[in-house]
């Protein structure tokens, strides 16, 4: 094969198939996928350096908006770090809803890649169907929390707002409806002929490749690997529930169709086990504004897999580090391993079978000359330093209207 | 006279303005069926009112002639391939032994435009489009050519009017044809580049395809152009396979002829709001594999019982 019969295809920064920002530059032979590279970072927004800025309970809704879809996981993940670390201790109604809320989230998350799984493989219809249901859901999670997306419902020691006896009737009859219509969709996905023939042994990864990857998630699960946080280190109360892992032995990306489906059943019946067995009390404990010295780490299973926090905190009221391990982050490399040897018309399903969340996942990497020995931390001040020399050198020079700025200041 | 057979009435302007109500009826039912309201009646027309006002860019790099060429010889093609297609009588406008391979050849030009256009626009998205455009082609052409072809060899004349006429005589012979009539539907939707068969312009693989770097009016004829090719091909499949009511007064005839090309329209959307898009290796093996010699059956049986008839 010469270089004259591979032809470069790039898939984004800004491509139909792509919901946010990432590029993937393929290397095919005819409609074969040679090679794939991927570069992410277009939507690094250094949310963890800016979390050191913050107070705990500012950083709270901060990391809410790293994703818009698993807002909640990400806000939990952190939540339960920092009540580790302060030892605060959770009233039971507390964690009940804000499992409940969990996931309600991952019943709109899993519908959602439902529909855009549709989309990617032209089935436009799974897609204005599923993400009509999906309104449902989301309309529930408006009327517990006061939000569609970005809830808010966590605070440090419980959550935010009761739910009353009302809206737990309406939470039943809207599961009711929900469990109806992804018998359907679970129905669908048996039946439907070209659907299970763009499905089936498309993106393949192979047990042995998950475990060496380190994959999480409906991906990892998709390949016979039973491996959920909910049932492995049982956070909030999900010791208390009666659910199974749902996995699949198909290994391809129909595979992780059926897993998600199965998992939207068990959360039907995890959410009725959760408003059954809803206890009395309080809803939140008083949390203190210092939390003390000391760090700890939180894994919770995000509706893509399992969302890693770590937070040290160093007496005062605000963390000395916060870091975010989002699960895209280790299901982004298997998407390479998947693609070799597929079509480019599986390229976008495939990379849609691990449910991508690029902004969940963006960081910055610096790539270092080693003979470059200057290597440091930046203080803030010498960050702000760097910041402005930077946009100087461009040409974009602040001086005067900041000038202009602090006089108008002074004068008031 | 002939001037406004052609240009008015049922040539051009009709033939638009049909095209485009078709456009719509798709569109509509297509949302329907999807559970959405679907955009107005005169949203197709408003599109194109749309693109024509809006700039024309060629590609730095693309061969212009070419690139400007290809939506005009493209929407010439279909537009004079329905003088040939009997409507709502016996006669088409225009008809002459052997017009059935002269249709078929012109509704073979829209997707070699496709191709050059694609071709010559220098983009990596359009060059994959033409390629696939091309690739469908031999897969497809092949089935619908077979699948008209047995009619044909039934009614013992290449001609559409004569054909079309043999089978409004003989309607009890018109049900032998059905295996052909579902082929020829098939074949339509990969002419028409539909769902399961959008290959050459799957959104989410490769942006638009071929039509990638189109924009303003070239792009609007293009999609004039699709949309004529489908009321052309809803027309020749109508025609050949469903010749009812031909001998009717002047005005049920027309309702009828509207009525089956709206029933033809409906199947077409129908088939693409069930169906995911196939890749394109599949949809090869399936035109190969299943479509053709599908058709071969019709050609045999239909064979076979011209020994009988005679």
């Amino acid at each position: 094969m010469t270089d004259r019969d591979v032809i470069k295809v790039p898939l984004g920064p800004q491509h139909p198939a792509l919901k946010e920002p990432g590029n993937f530059i393929l290397s095919m032979k005819g409609e074969l996928v040679t090679e794939m590279g991927v570069r992410l970072g277009y939507n690094h927004r250094g949310i963890e350096k800016a979390c050191e800025q913050r107070s705990y309970l500012n950083d709270l809704y901060l990391l809410e908006r790293i994703c818009g879809i698993c807002s909640h996981s990400h806000s939990t993940a952190y939540v339960q770090a920092v009540e580790e670390i302060a030892g605060i201790q959770v009233p039971p109604r507390g964690l009940y809803l804000r499992t409940l809320v969990a996931e309600l989230e991952r019943v709109h998350s899993h519908l959602l890649w439902l529909g855009v799984a549709g989309h990617e493989i032209g089935f436009d219809t799974l897609l204005m169907y599923s993400w009509r249901d999906r309104e449902v859901v989301m309309d529930l999670l408006a009327a517990l929390t006061g939000n569609r997306v970005n809830y808010g419902f966590n605070t440090i020691g419980g959550v935010r707002r009761d739910i009353t006896d009302e809206q737990k009737l309406e939470v039943l009859k809207a599961t009711d409806t929900l469990e109806e219509r992804t018998k359907y969709y679970a129905e669908l996905a048996g039946h439907e002929t070209t659907l299970i023939k763009r499905l089936k042994d498309v993106g393949r990864l192979s047990k042995e490749d998950v475990l060496r990857l380190g994959v999480t998630g409906p991906t990892a699960r998709a390949s016979g690997v039973s491996r959920d946080v909910r049932k492995d280190d049982p956070y909030a109360v999900y010791a208390d529930l009666d659910f199974e892992v749902i996995t699949s032995d198909h290994c391809d990306v129909y595979g992780r169709t059926l897993v998600r489906v199965g998992e939207l059943m068990q959360t039907y019946k995890m959410i009725r086990q959760l408003l059954t067995q809803l206890p009395d009390g309080a809803i939140a404990a008083k949390a203190p504004r210092k939390i003390p010295k000391g760090q700890a780490i939180s894994r919770y299973e995000a509706p893509r897999g399992e969302d890693f926090h770590f937070v040290r905190g160093n007496g005062t009221d605000k963390p000395e580090r916060v870091k975010v391990r989002a699960p895209t982050l280790v299901n982004m490399q298997a998407v390479s391993t998947m693609m070799k040897g597929g079509y480019l018309a599986d390229m976008p399903i495939t990379l849609a079978a691990i449910d991508p969340c690029f902004s969940c996942t963006d960081r910055m990497i610096e790539l270092r000359d080693e003979s470059d020995t200057a290597c440091g931390e930046y203080s803030w001040p010498a960050l702000r330093q760097l910041g402005i020399s930077h946009h100087r050198a461009l040409g974009i020079d602040f001086t005067e209207l900041s000038k202009k700025l602090a006089s108008r200041r002074d004068r008031v | 006279m002939a001037l406004f057979y052609i240009l008015v009435f049922p040539g051009f302007l009709f033939l638009i303005g049909f095209a485009l109500a078709g456009e719509w009826l798709d569109r509509k039912l297509h949302a329907l069926m999807q559970n959405r309201i679907g955009p107005p009646w005169f949203q197709p027309l408003a599109d194109i009112i749309k693109l024509s006002a809006k700039e024309d860019t060629v590609p730095n790099g693309a061969d212009r002639t070419i690139f400007k060429l290809m939506p005009m010889l493209a929407l010439t093609a279909t537009v004079v391939a329905v003088l040939y297609v009997p409507l709502w009588s016996k006669n088409a406008l225009n008809s002459f032994p052997g017009d059935l391979i002269v249709v078929l050849y012109l509704l073979t030009i829209p997707t070699l435009t496709f191709f050059l256009g694609g071709w010559f626009s220098r983009s990596i998205y359009s060059l994959i489009g033409a390629a696939r455009a091309l690739t469908q082609l031999f897969a497809y052409e092949i089935p619908l050519l077979l699948s008209v072809l047995a009619p044909a060899m039934l009614a013992n004349s290449w001609s559409i009017s004569e054909i079309s006429a043999f089978y409004a005589q003989r309607w009890y012979l018109t049900p032998v044809n059905i295996i052909g009539f579902v082929v020829a539907m098939v074949a339509l939707l990969g002419k028409l580049e539909r769902v399961p068969f959008d290959i050459p312009e799957a959104e989410t693989e490769i942006v638009a395809g071929s039509f990638t770097e189109y924009s303003g009016r070239l792009l609007g004829l293009f999609r004039l152009c699709v949309d004529v090719e489908m009321i052309v091909g809803a027309s020749l499949i109508a025609a050949i396979f469903l010749p009812f009511g031909l001998g009717a007064p002047a005005w049920l005839a027309f309702i009828l002829y509207l009525v089956k090309v709206e029933g033809l329209i409906f199947l077409i959307s129908f088939m693409r709001t069930i169906m995911a898009r196939l890749r394109i290796d599949q949809m090869v093996d399936f035109c190969w594999k299943i479509l053709a010699p599908v058709a071969f059956v019709q050609l045999v049986l239909n064979l076979v019982l011209k020994g009988v008839v005679q």
